[in-house]
C-alpha cells in the first residue's frame, strides 16, 4: 500500500477542476494509454496573461490524478510568467510529498503546463530531438540530461522515478548510468553522432538484415513482440510487426524510435522504415 | 466500516480451526522434533500428523512431502534440485505467465549459463501446446509449468503436459500454489515429479509452504544445514506453522465441493453483475478452464491503482494487474503475454473469493463498483461516452 499524504488522498478522492475548459487557449497533452498515465491540461489565459481557468483530464493512478488536481489549484489566478517557473518539486511539495516511485506523476504535470503555455504563445511545442535511450517509454538522452541537471539526479532509480526511463525491460540501465556520470562528473554529455557510411545496395540490404536479426528483433522479443523484414526499396525499409507488437498501440513509436533509429544508427542515416499494410490489423 | 475481502489469491484469512490447532505448539508442544526426550517426541508426533494430512490432500505418500518456508522457497528448491541432479543439461522450459517465484528465478539462471524457453499463451491465457511440444529437447533438464494462474485463474492442462514431459524422460515441476485447496490435485493421477504449495493461500498463516518430491528422485537440499526433513532441508521445523498447514489442507479437502459450487456461483454472480452494469469491460482468461474463485476484469480507459483506492474507500479489497500498484512501471506480464491491449491492461482488477465470502458482499460490490468506474472514466481524457 502506497504511503500517500492526506493531501494526495484528498485531491484524489475530491479532485478539483476536472474536465475541459471551454474555448481554452492553452492546451497541454502528455503521456499515453501505453505508458499508463496521461494528462490533458486546458487553460483559459486572459489578456493580462493571467490564468483564469484551468481544468484537467487524467488517466492514471491516484497520485497522477492528485498531481493534476493540485496543479490546477496552483495555477489558477497566476500570471503565465510565474506559472512557467513551476517545477515538479513544487507540485510534489504542494501535496506534502509523493512516494519516490511516483515522482513522474508530478513531472507529467509540469510537462503538461509547459506545453499548455507554449500552445498559448503559439510556440512550437518542445519536442525532444535526442536519441531514444529507453525504448519502453520512449525517453531520449536529452530528456535524461535535462532531468539529471534540473533535479540533480544521481542514480538510475531516481531517473526512473522522474521519467520512467529504465522502468521497463531495464536494457538501457547502462546507458542511463553513463549519462548520469557524464552530466555529473564527466564534464558534460556529448551526443553520439552516427558515423556516415557508404554502401552498395547489396551491402546495405545485408547490413539491414543483420541489424534486424541481431539487434532489433531480440529487443522486440524481450517484450514478446517481433517483426520481419519484408522489402528494401531504395532507402525505404518495409517491415511487418508480429507477436505483441502487432496489437501494441506503441508499435508506431517503436517503429520510429527503435527500429528506424537503430537502422539509421547502424546502416545509413537516410533510411525510412515503414510498416507493411496489413488489412487485418486491429488498431 | 464494512470490509469486503476479495483478494484471496494474494493471501487468506487464517481459519479459526487452524489457529486452534496451532496455538498449543507454542505453549505445550514446543519441543524440537530432533530432541531425544518427551518434548521432542510430542513435537515429532504432531509433525508426522501434519505431513500425513498434506500428503492426503495430494493423494501422495507422507515421505514425499517436504516442508518449506513459502511457495517461493518450494519453487526455488525444486528447480535448483532438478538442475543439480543433471549437471550436463542446461535447458529449462517454463511459461511466460509464471509467478515471479519461477519467472525471476529462470531469468537469473539464464545469466548463470542456463537457457530458458518461455512458452507463450494465447489471448485467453491458454498455453501454446505446439510451442510446448517443440520446446522439449534432449538438453532439457526440467519443465516447470504452473497449475493455475494467479492473475486470471486460467488452469493449464497439467495432466497432458506432465504425461508428455514424462514420456520424454524429463523432470516435471508444477507451481500449484493457486491450485491446491481450490481444485483436486492428485499425485497418483498426474505424474509430476515436484509440486509447490503455499500455506497462506489456503487459510494457513504466512511463512510456511511445502514441496512434493516424488520418491525416487535424488533431491539435493536448497537450504544446507541439519538433517531435518530427511536431509532435504536444513533448519529446525516451524512446527506451529506446519501444524497449521496440515490442518488447513485437511479443511481445504473438506471444503473442496463448496469451493467449486458455492464460491464459483458467487464469482459468476459478481462477474455477470459487473459486466451487465458497466460498459466497456471484459473478463480475462480461459473461461472454460478457470479456478472457481478468480475473476480478472479489465475496465478500459482507466488505471487500476485508482480503481483499487476508490474501492478501498468502500471497504472493498481486491488487487490489480496495473503497473502503478506494484512499483514497476509496466502492466502485468501475464496480461501482456496474453496480448491484452494497453487500453485495458492498466485497468485490470482481480477479484479472488473464498469460502468466507457471502452473497451480500457480492451484491455490495455490484452496487458500489459501477459508480467508481464511472467517476474515474469521467476524469479520463480517453473516455468518450457514446
Amino acid at each position: 500500500m502506497w504511503d500517500y499524504t492526506d493531501k494526495v488522498k484528498d485531491h484524489f478522492l475530491n479532485p478539483r477542476n476536472t474536465g475541459r475548459v471551454e474555448n481554452a487557449n492553452g492546451i497541454g497533452e502528455v503521456g499515453s494509454l501505453a505508458c499508463g498515465d496521461a494528462l490533458t491540461l486546458t487553460l483559459r489565459i486572459n489578456d493580462n496573461q493571467i490564468i483564469e481557468e484551468a481544468k484537467f483530464q487524467t488517466f492514471g493512478c491516484a497520485s497522477a490524478i492528485a498531481s493534476s488536481s493540485a496543479l490546477t489549484e496552483m495555477v489558477i489566478g497566476m500570471p503565465i510568467t510565474e506559472a512557467a517557473k513551476i517545477t515538479n518539486e513544487d507540485i510534489a511539495e504542494f501535496l506534502g510529498g509523493l512516494p519516490k516511485e511516483k515522482i513522474h506523476c508530478s513531472v507529467m504535470g509540469r510537462d503538461a503546463l509547459e506545453r499548455a503555455i507554449a500552445y498559448y504563445k503559439g510556440e512550437k511545442v518542445h519536442v525532444s530531438e535526442g536519441n531514444v535511450i529507453c525504448h519502453c517509454f520512449g525517453v531520449t538522452d536529452l530528456d535524461i540530461v535535462r532531468a539529471v541537471k534540473e533535479a540533480k539526479l544521481t542514480t538510475i532509480e531516481e531517473v526512473t522515478s522522474h521519467l520512467k526511463a529504465g522502468g521497463g525491460c531495464g536494457n538501457c540501465h547502462e546507458e542511463i548510468q553513463a549519462i548520469i556520470w557524464a552530466v555529473n562528473e564527466g564534464g558534460g554529455y556529448v551526443q553520439k553522432e552516427p558515423a556516415p557510411v557508404r554502401l552498395t545496395t547489396m551491402q546495405k540490404i545485408r547490413l539491414i538484415e543483420k541489424v534486424i536479426e541481431e539487434e532489433v528483433r531480440p529487443a522486440l522479443q524481450k517484450d514478446h513482440g517481433d517483426m520481419e523484414l519484408i522489402d528494401v526499396d531504395g532507402n525505404k525499409v518495409i517491415v511487418k510487426f508480429k507477436g505483441a507488437c502487432s496489437s501494441c498501440s506503441r508499435s508506431q513509436i517503436t517503429l520510429k524510435n527503435h527500429v528506424e533509429a537503430t537502422l539509421r544508427d547502424r546502416v545509413a542515416t537516410e533510411l525510412v522504415v515503414e510498416e507493411a499494410i496489413d488489412e487485418n490489423r486491429i488498431c | 466500516m464494512k470490509t469486503v475481502y476479495v483478494d484471496n489469491n494474494a493471501t487468506t484469512r487464517v481459519d479459526q480451526q487452524v489457529i486452534d490447532e496451532m496455538m498449543p505448539c507454542f505453549t505445550e508442544y514446543y519441543g524440537n522434533p530432533s530432541s531425544m526426550h518427551r518434548k521432542g517426541g510430542e513435537a515429532g508426533n504432531i509433525l508426522k500428523l501434519a505431513r500425513e494430512r498434506v500428503a492426503k490432500t495430494l493423494n501422495a505418500q507422507p515421505d514425499e512431502i517436504l516442508f518449506t518456508s513459502c511457495g517461493t522457497e518450494s519453487n526455488n528448491s525444486a528447480i535448483r534440485a532438478a538442475l543439480k541432479a543433471q549437471p550436463t543439461k542446461k535447458h529449462i522450459v517454463t511459461t511466460m505467465v509464471e509467478h515471479p517465484a519461477v519467472k525471476s528465478l529462470c531469468e537469473s539462471l539464464d545469466k548463470e549459463g542456463y537457457r530458458t524457453t518461455y512458452l507463450p499463451v494465447d489471448g485467453k491465457g491458454r498455453l501454446n501446446m505446439a510451442a510446448f511440444e517443440a520446446s522439449l529437447t534432449p538438453d532439457t533438464a526440467i519443465v516447470s509449468v504452473m497449475w493455475a494462474n494467479n492473475e486470471t485463474g486460467t488452469i493449464f492442462p497439467i495432466r497432458d503436459i506432465a504425461r508428455r514431459v514424462k514420456e520424454k524422460g524429463i523432470l516435471f515441476h508444477t507451481d500449484a500454489v493457486q491450485a491446491v485447496g481450490k481444485i483436486p490435485v492428485d499425485a497418483q493421477d498426474i505424474p509430476f515429479d515436484m509440486l509447490s504449495l503455499s500455506g497462506h493461500k489456503l487459510h494457513a498463516p504466512k511463512g510456511v509452504g511445502a514441496l512434493y518430491v516424488r520418491s525416487g528422485f535424488k533431491f539435493s537440499p536448497f537450504l544446507i544445514g541439519g538433517h531435518q526433513e530427511h536431509g532435504k532441508r536444513g533448519g529446525t521445523e516451524n512446527i506451529g506453522s506446519i501444524v497449521a498447514l496440515g490442518k488447513a489442507c485437511e479443511l481445504a479437502l473438506d471444503h473442496m465441493d463448496e469451493e467449486n459450487v458455492r464460491v464459483k456461483q458467487l464469482r459468476d454472480k459478481l462477474e455477470a453483475g459487473l459486466l451487465a452494469r458497466i460498459p466497456k469491460c471484459f473478463v480475462n482468461g480461459d473461461l472454460a478452464n478457470r479456478l472457481p474463485n478468480t475473476s480478472s476484469i479489465s475496465f478500459e480507459f482507466i488505471e487500476g491503482e485508482a480503481i483499487l483506492l476508490m474501492m478501498n474507500e468502500f471497504g472493498i479489497c481486491a488487487s490489480s494487474g496495473s503497473a502503478c500498484t506494484s512499483g514497476s512501471l509496466e502492466p502485468s506480464h501475464v496480461l501482456r503475454a496474453m496480448g491484452i491491449p494497453f487500453t485495458a491492461a492498466h485497468g485490470t482488477i482481480r477479484f479472488s473469493l473464498c469460502r468466507y465470502n457471502t452473497e451480500d458482499e457480492v451484491d455490495y460490490i455490484i452496487e458500489k463498483l459501477p459508480a467508481v468506474i464511472k467517476r474515474l472514466r469521467d476524469m479520463s481524457p480517453f473516455w468518450k461516452e457514446d
